[in-house]
């Protein structure tokens, strides 16, 4: 049985079918990118998948259940759960410094624990960035709390929308790299982008366009690194 | 972790918690010195009225009879009296605590050395009773005659060592006669005459300046009646009336035995008088009108005023409140939008606003309750010239108003907070 499968979803907002009878299996443990134009669906996929938002029609199965049916309240506790999600814009709090970021996440789970935070934010490389507050951080520093926020209940599947979207290159590098280190442990990754740099790193990559899915391709050399760079 | 955040939100938002905190402040403070004032303010203007003297009379029955009919004023032209026996029994009616003080007075016709006629009024000064209970209490006439100005000498004192042979000339009496603290007068009344000495002369401002004061029995014995007295003059603390009142004002036998057990209950000045026609015998106790007409309708007035103010400061409260805690919520709406997207339930990120308002609002409030006490003080010397006493009830109503008018202004903010959807927040449309 596959981790995630979404079997003839739709996504309707008036005559607009953001997303249009989408088939899609996600393995446990598989990283797989999504891409497209603008406007072709794939933050809608991602709210879809992340029990953020009900598709309209068809189901979403994650771990065998249909989470397209479940009551708000479900959903949240499906997110808190089983969820990781990691946006483009971070969404640190602002008020609250990395660790505390990483423990409200645990907070909401069940008990914030510090020292398990500070062993979240060490696997991100920010062990000694625990007390800066976001503002005090840099865009990647910030994507990287957010990957640590998004890791610390141990979720069944980790989905980032656009994760790179507002970092550099070498920012990129750097949370890419974290992927490649998660993908290894086992973690499932669905990961949106526009950039194909990011897109070619993964397992697998699904194409969407108007709402549907145009083109599947599988990387045939996988290694999870950006070829033009080496990590040592 | 709940508390941390607690504290970095205030800390980050501390200028509009600050807002948030002033304006409950001020509605705490105006709801403070208006409850203040208004619980205080009963005994207040009783207190003011009790100046005026007496707001009930008490006669004899027949008395009352040819008073109304003829109009003959001070003169006991009915010969009838009320026994000085009974006095004590005022003070054992129903509401005897309300009763402040009260006198009897005897007034009799005596002639002066020269052969001028005069009033003479018999009366308590400070008077020591015995209460059938046991009690032990003084009455008399000073508290009944405040505004009486002392030209000379002092108030008598009964029980002190000049004892009963004493007198208070008014002033336009003694200008007249040429008397002076200390003389001699001699009074010759219908059965004796009397030798006395003047402890006092007072500036009544009206047509007792031309009576003599003397101790109710000095008057008894001038007049040759022992144990008798014309009417008796009472100041009782009432509650407004109401229809209630004024029903059985007009005839107590109309009213349901509920109703009539309320009345009874209730200090209106109609029950007081039916309860002190009740202990002294063939009386006709009435209220001195216009005071204690014109005392309800202020009073009624000027609560009714405090509760509409204080209503619309809370109104206000709950106005500045609700746009304030929105804007709050406007402005953290990415931030509750994530807390949502990581699994925090409505009930949490509900109860850490409102918990931050509510903090906010027992700062404010305090501040707002010590303020408004300070500013009922300021109302109190203003408009009464007294301090205004702090009521324990003030507290848990203001605490339990600032609760109120908090909550329901957190709620236009908590709704917009439930309705907030991740997805519309997080992508940064
Ligand atoms: N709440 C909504 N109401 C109406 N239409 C919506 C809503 N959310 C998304 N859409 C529409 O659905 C379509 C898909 O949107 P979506 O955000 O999934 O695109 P996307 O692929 O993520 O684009 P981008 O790359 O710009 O982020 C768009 O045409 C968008 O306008
Ligand atoms: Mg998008």
């Amino acid at each position: 049985m596959s981790l995630l499968e979404l079997k003839n979803v739709s996504k309707i907002y008036g005559n607009l079918h953001a997303l249009d009878h989408i088939n899609l299996k996600v393995e446990k443990g598989e990283w797989l990118a999504i891409m497209g134009p603008s406007g072709s669906g794939k933050s809608t996929t991602m709210n879809i998948i992340g029990a953020l938002d009900k598709a309209s029609e068809g189901e979403v199965l994650l771990d065998g259940v249909d989470i397209a049916k479940k009551s708000a309240r479900e959903l949240t506790n499906i997110r808190r759960d089983k969820i990781g999600l990691i946006f483009q814009q971070f969404h640190l709090v602002s008020y609250l410094t990395a660790v505390e970021n990483v423990m409200l996440a645990q907070y909401y789970h069940s008990v914030p624990d510090e020292k398990e935070a500070m062993e979240a934010l060490e696997r991100v490389g920010l062990a000694d960035r625990a007390k800066h507050y976001p503002s005090q951080l840099s865009g990647g520093e910030q994507q990287r709390v957010c990957v640590a926020r998004a890791l610390i209940n141990y979720p069944e599947i980790i989905l980032a929308d656009e994760p790179t979207g507002n970092l550099d290159e070498a920012n990129e590098e750097i949370v890419v790299e974290l992927f490649r280190k998660l993908h290894e442990e086992g973690t499932t990754l669905v990961v949106v982008t526009h950039n194909p740099e990011v897109a070619e790193v993964a397992q697998r990559t699904v194409v969407l366009r108007n709402g549907k899915i145009d083109h599947e391709s599988i990387n045939e050399n996988f290694t999870g690194r950006i070829k033009h760079i080496t990590l040592q | 972790m709940f508390i941390r955040m607690i504290a970095k939100a205030f800390i980050r938002q501390w200028k509009k918690m600050t807002m948030i905190a002033f304006t409950i402040a001020l509605g705490a403070s105006l709801a403070t010195a208006m409850l203040s004032v208004m619980m205080d303010v009963e005994d207040k203007v009783n207190q003011e009225l009790k100046a005026y003297g007496a707001n009930i009379t008490v006669v004899p029955k027949e008395a009352s009879v040819v008073n109304e009919l003829y109009d003959v004023g001070e003169e006991n032209v009915s010969g009838s009296y009320l026994s000085e026996d009974e006095l004590g029994k005022i003070k054992t009616i129903f509401w005897a605590f309300n009763i402040v003080d009260y006198t009897p007075f005897l007034n009799v016709e005596a002639k002066l050395n020269d052969g001028s006629p005069v009033t003479v009024s018999g009366t308590w000064f400070n008077h020591h009773m015995k209460l059938p209970t046991g009690e032990e209490l003084d009455a008399g006439i000073a508290s009944l005659r405040s505004w009486w100005e002392i030209k000379d000498g002092n108030w008598i004192d009964e029980q002190g060592k000049d004892k009963k042979d004493v007198a208070m000339i008014g002033r336009a009496l003694a200008e007249e006669e040429g008397i002076g603290v200390g003389d001699k007068i001699r009074l010759a009344g219908n059965r004796n005459s009397k030798q006395l000495t003047v402890a006092g002369i007072y500036d009544a401002g009206g047509e007792e300046d031309d009576q003599i004061f003397v101790t109710l029995d000095t008057a008894q014995a001038l007049g040759g009646l022992e144990g008798k007295v014309d009417s008796i003059e009472v100041s009782a603390l009432t509650t407004p009336d109401n229809d209630l009142a004024r029903k059985a004002a007009k005839d107590p036998g109309s009213l349901s035995v509920a109703q009539y057990e309320t009345w009874y209950c209730t200090a209106y000045v109609s029950s007081i008088c039916y309860q002190i026609e009740e202990v002294i015998t063939d009386s006709v106790a009435s209220p001195v009108r216009q005071v204690a007409d014109s005392e309800g309708q202020i009073l009624e007035k000027m609560k009714l005023l405090m509760i509409l103010i204080t209503f619309l400061a809370m109104i206000g409260a709950a106005l500045g409140i609700s746009n304030l805690v929105t804007a709050s919520v406007m402005e953290r709406s990415q931030e509750i939008g994530l807390m949502k997207a990581i699994g925090a339930h409505n009930p949490a990120i509900t109860g850490l606003v409102i918990t931050e308002i509510l903090c906010t609002a027992l700062i404010g409030g305090l501040i707002g309750f010590f303020a408004g006490q300070g500013f009922a003080q300021v109302i109190g010397h203003t408009v009464f010239g007294s301090a205004i006493s702090m009521r324990p009830m003030v507290i848990p109503l203001v605490a339990v108003l600032v609760t109120v008018v908090t909550l329901i202004g957190c709620i236009p903010a908590v709704r917009m907070l439930l309705n907030l959807r991740p997805t519309e927040v997080l992508h940064g449309r």
